[in-house]
């Protein structure tokens, strides 16, 4: 029940990124979710393609640093607060978010939560024995 | 201030002499090393035998070239005393510096040792006008390092008065050198610099110091540098040319002609060869410089190979020494660094990164000069296997790298992780450094 994303290490230089989704858009890849995490000197593009594998393939073979992360992702309502109750679990059973980002598809009344824990397991377990649905790749 | 100092002949009676004067005493005392380390140093007489020469082959300087050369290697094979003449109860003091591969360059000095680098340092400072009455402040590291104790034993030996502020701490460097009033400085040229533009930051006025001259190396300077360290320290600056295989800081050294250094022949006899063919070259060709002590006990060296490409000239200077002149160093026969006065080899960055998982060895080293300081930046690869996903995991890395290159080099460095693929690859003999100082 976890959803797989894959994340790019690029230099923090002009021209980076635009390589990535190049190489990716020109194989006809299309990304269900992209966000970048930023530092002085690198970043981090963390995405999920509708083809995570065939992204995978043609960044490996471009010579990307590329690796495959599984994420929990959760489901909830798109209303004030729907967040605010499942990170109130979380914290609740001490647990440590590492990242977080959320997306709403169109057409849809529900938001999409996407979460980097430190012990994956147990928050998973947490999530499903107080009721959350949690997302699997295919319900992307 | 600059043009106060006076430039004195510490012993006339060595650095004066006439050519053939010169070589006599030089015969005498090759003759008598060369049977020293045939009798007392296992590796030379291996090495000797070997090459079927007996000490009685050498009768005179011009026999030299008959000898084999020493490296740098040879003596970390012998690591760490295998390479003493003497028996190590007679070893007063030991210094060490860095090798190719983190393993240590090991010297071991005998009393006589420390007398004879003590009366080169001496002359040495004489040539930057030195006396009783100065106070020298010797902002080179103390340690293995031999900058710090070298300025030091000189300054002692004409009888100064001598700070060992060692390095480091810049405004208490500067509070002292204005509160003691000190005359001369002894330290890296590029740190001079650095005090030098940092007198106006702490709200200093260099019209209160009372500095006349000092005596600059343990790293190459340029001509350019030397005007910008004299204005700003508005002193005179000389080069002091060491290493610490043949004493350390003293064995050759500018003097006011400020046209290149005398080398302490008495001393050390210099060579210059084609570091392709090893055949000497004469007097004003450039080649690598090459030295044989002739009054060391401790580990006296035979033909060591300095790696430093240089000129040599001879005559009377306009000083009144008749010791032979050598040029600024203007590069290296192999691949070590001078940086911030430490030696640096590129193998010992590669093997220190070699320990760090999560990178390729992709590496590419970067020297610049900024602000009158040294920067080194080793652009390296992440590991094309990896995966990049936490900031925290990179961040990491890149510190785990800092520290390896560190404990290998003692030096700190910037460490800028790359993507893979993006250093280039060289056909052939790999470039793994890019030095972008001035020359």
């Amino acid at each position: 029940m976890l959803v797989k994303q894959l994340s790019v290490f690029m230099e923090n230089r002009p021209g980076r990124l635009y390589k990535l989704t190049h190489a990716l858009g020109q194989e006809g890849i299309d990304f269900v979710t992209l966000s970048i995490a930023d530092t002085k000197d690198f970043g981090i593009v963390r995405f999920i393609a509708r083809d995570n594998e065939k992204a995978y393939e043609i960044l490996k073979n471009a010579g990307f640093t590329v690796g495959i992360t599984e994420l929990i992702g959760v489901e909830v309502g798109d209303r004030p607060n729907a967040l605010a109750e499942v990170v109130a679990l979380m914290e609740e059973a001490n647990m440590n978010i590492e990242y977080l980002y959320s997306f709403v598809l169109t057409n849809h009344n529900t938001a999409k939560i996407l979460m980097r824990v430190e012990d994956t397991d147990r928050a998973v377990q947490l999530l499903e024995s107080k009721g959350i649905k949690l997302l699997s790749e295919k319900i992307l | 201030m600059k043009g106060k100092l006076k430039d004195y002949i510490y012993r006339p009676e060595y650095e004066c002499l006439s050519r053939s004067e010169m070589e006599n005493l030089q015969s005498e005392r090759l003759k008598k090393t060369v049977k020293y380390v045939y009798e007392n140093c296992k590796p030379y007489r291996a090495k000797m035998d070997e090459f079927k020469i007996k000490p009685s082959d050498i009768k005179s300087v011009s026999d030299l070239c008959k000898l084999p050369f020493t490296v740098k290697h040879d003596l970390r094979a012998a690591y760490p005393f295998g390479f003493y003449s003497a028996p190590s109860s007679e070893i007063v003091e030991v210094h060490a510096s860095s090798g190719t591969t983190g393993k240590l360059t090991v010297v071991g000095y005998t009393q006589n040792d420390i007398d004879v680098w003590a009366e080169v340092a001496a002359r040495s400072l004489a040539m930057a006008g030195v006396t009783k009455d100065s106070l020298v402040h010797v902002a080179y590291g103390y340690g293995l390092f031999t900058g710090g104790l070298g300025a030091h034993y000189g300054a002692q030996k004409i009888g100064a008065s001598t700070v060992p502020a060692s390095a480091g701490n810049t405004i208490r460097q500067l509070t002292l050198l204005r509160d003691f009033g000190a005359t001369h400085l002894c330290c890296t040229p590029s740190y001079a610099i650095f005090l030098g533009t940092e007198i106006q930051k702490a709200g200093m006025d260099i019209k209160d110091f009372n500095l006349m001259g000092g005596a600059f190396g343990a790293e190459p300077w340029t001509y350019p540098m030397r005007e910008e360290l004299e204005r700003l320290l508005n002193i005179d600056a000389l080069d002091i040319y060491g290493l610490s295989e043949i004493s350390g800081p003293g064995v050759a050294m500018e003097c006011m002609q400020k046209n290149g250094s005398h080398v302490q022949e008495d001393h050390f006899i210099p060579e210059i060869i084609d570091p392709e063919t090893l055949e000497p070259l004469p007097f004003g060709s450039e080649g690598e410089l090459v030295f044989t002590t002739i009054t060391k006990t401790g580990q006296p060296l035979i033909r060591y190979r300095t790696r430093d490409l240089c000129t040599l000239t001879g005559g009377k200077c306009a000083c009144g020494r008749t010791t032979v002149k050598m040029s600024k160093v203007k590069g290296r026969s192999d691949d070590m660094l001078i940086i911030r006065g430490v030696n640096v080899f590129p193998s010992q960055i590669e093997a220190a990164i070699m320990n760090v998982s999560g990178v390729s060895p992709h590496y590419m080293i970067y020297v610049d000069r900024i602000n009158n300081l040294d920067v080194m930046e080793i652009d390296i690869e992440l590991a094309g296997n990896m995966t990049p996903d936490r900031v925290s995991d990179i961040e990491s890395i890149k510190k785990k790298v800092e520290t390896e290159v560190n404990s290998y080099i003692g030096l700190s460095a910037k460490i800028k992780l790359c993507e893979s693929g993006s250093i280039q690859r060289s056909e052939g003999k790999a470039v793994r450094v890019i030095d972008r100082r001035d020359k």
